[in-house]
């Protein structure tokens, strides 16, 4: 049985479906940025997957900057989230509707 | 016939790690179990010929991000349970597979409806690392750049924000300076 293009894109889409069931349901703060690594990482196995099947790197490159992107995307998260529980004791997403009318 | 052995174990294994750390109600253990899908996905990378990439998959992600995340969550309360939003989980998870699809694609039509020609295709007789390397020096010289100055602002934002106060330490001041300390930065924030 050979593995195809078809089957990393599935097991994206199912990792990519397993994320945003994270985000949605998630109301701890740190566990909904969990929940956006998988995200990125299952695009991440999409890219990858395309560059070997098409035989070219581009799809590589891509990756590489989207795991830039999450690196820098934790650092700067986690220090928001270090002054937010500084200052309120909670990271819950219930203590951030102060815009709610 | 190895390759779809690979394959199939190191979905499984990924697929239950990230539903763990979806579902379960322990911070630590949602830690734990994203760090090896993470492990395992670079399983994916090495099966797929990106080496280079897996072991960046390794370094920064289990290396970095998740010690950061381990090194946050000492900030954090994260011993008692975590509460969960109470919503219809059909919608949810319905919603969740709907998106994923649609996502999916939107990605792949212009794969299929064109025949895709390989931009920079693999340098023949050059491993992967070196292949990446010569791609990422020449054609992706700048975003590789952009990319290193997007770091060093993350890096300056990340101690900017969370290094707040660090030269005075909190457990060995007493309860009334502490206060008195509150006070003043709640009268800052305030005017």
């Amino acid at each position: 049985m050979e593995i195809g293009l078809n089957h990393y894109l599935i097991l994206s889409t199912i990792l990519f479906a397993i994320g945003l069931v994270g985000v949605m349901r998630r109301k701890n703060l740190l566990l909904l940025f969990f929940a956006t690594e998988i995200l990125l990482n299952s695009v991440n196995i999409a890219f990858a997957a395309i560059s070997h099947y098409y035989g070219d790197l581009t799809g590589q490159m891509f990756a590489f900057f989207v795991i830039a992107i999450a690196a820098s995307e934790v650092a700067v998260g986690l220090g928001l989230l270090i002054v937010w529980y500084k200052r309120h004791g909670t990271i819950d997403l219930e203590s951030m509707t102060s815009m709610r009318g | 016939m190895f390759e779809a052995v690979a394959f199939y174990l190191f979905a499984f294994l990924t697929i239950a790690m990230f539903f763990i750390t979806v579902t379960t109600s322990q911070a630590l253990y949602a830690l734990s179990a994203l760090a090896a899908g993470m492990i395992f996905i670079s399983g994916f990378f090495f099966i797929l010929g990106a080496d280079f990439l897996g072991a960046v998959q390794i370094i920064v992600y289990t290396g970095a991000v998740m010690a950061l995340y381990a090194f946050g969550m000492m900030f954090f309360d994260t011993t008692r349970e975590v509460k969960e939003k109470k919503g219809n989980k059909f919608i949810v998870v319905g919603l969740a597979t709907l998106s994923a699809v649609l996502v999916v694609a939107i990605f792949a039509a212009p794969m299929l409806s064109s025949n895709v020609l390989a931009l920079y295709p693999a340098i023949e007789g050059a491993g992967n690392t070196q292949s990446v390397g010569l791609v990422l020096f020449t054609k992706y010289l700048i975003p590789f750049e952009v990319a290193a100055i997007m770091l060093l602002v993350a890096m300056v934002a990340g101690i900017v924000l969370a290094g707040k106060k660090m030269d005075l330490s909190l457990t060995l001041l007493n309860a009334e300076e502490i206060e008195q300390m509150d006070a003043e930065i709640n009268k800052k924030v305030l005017s």
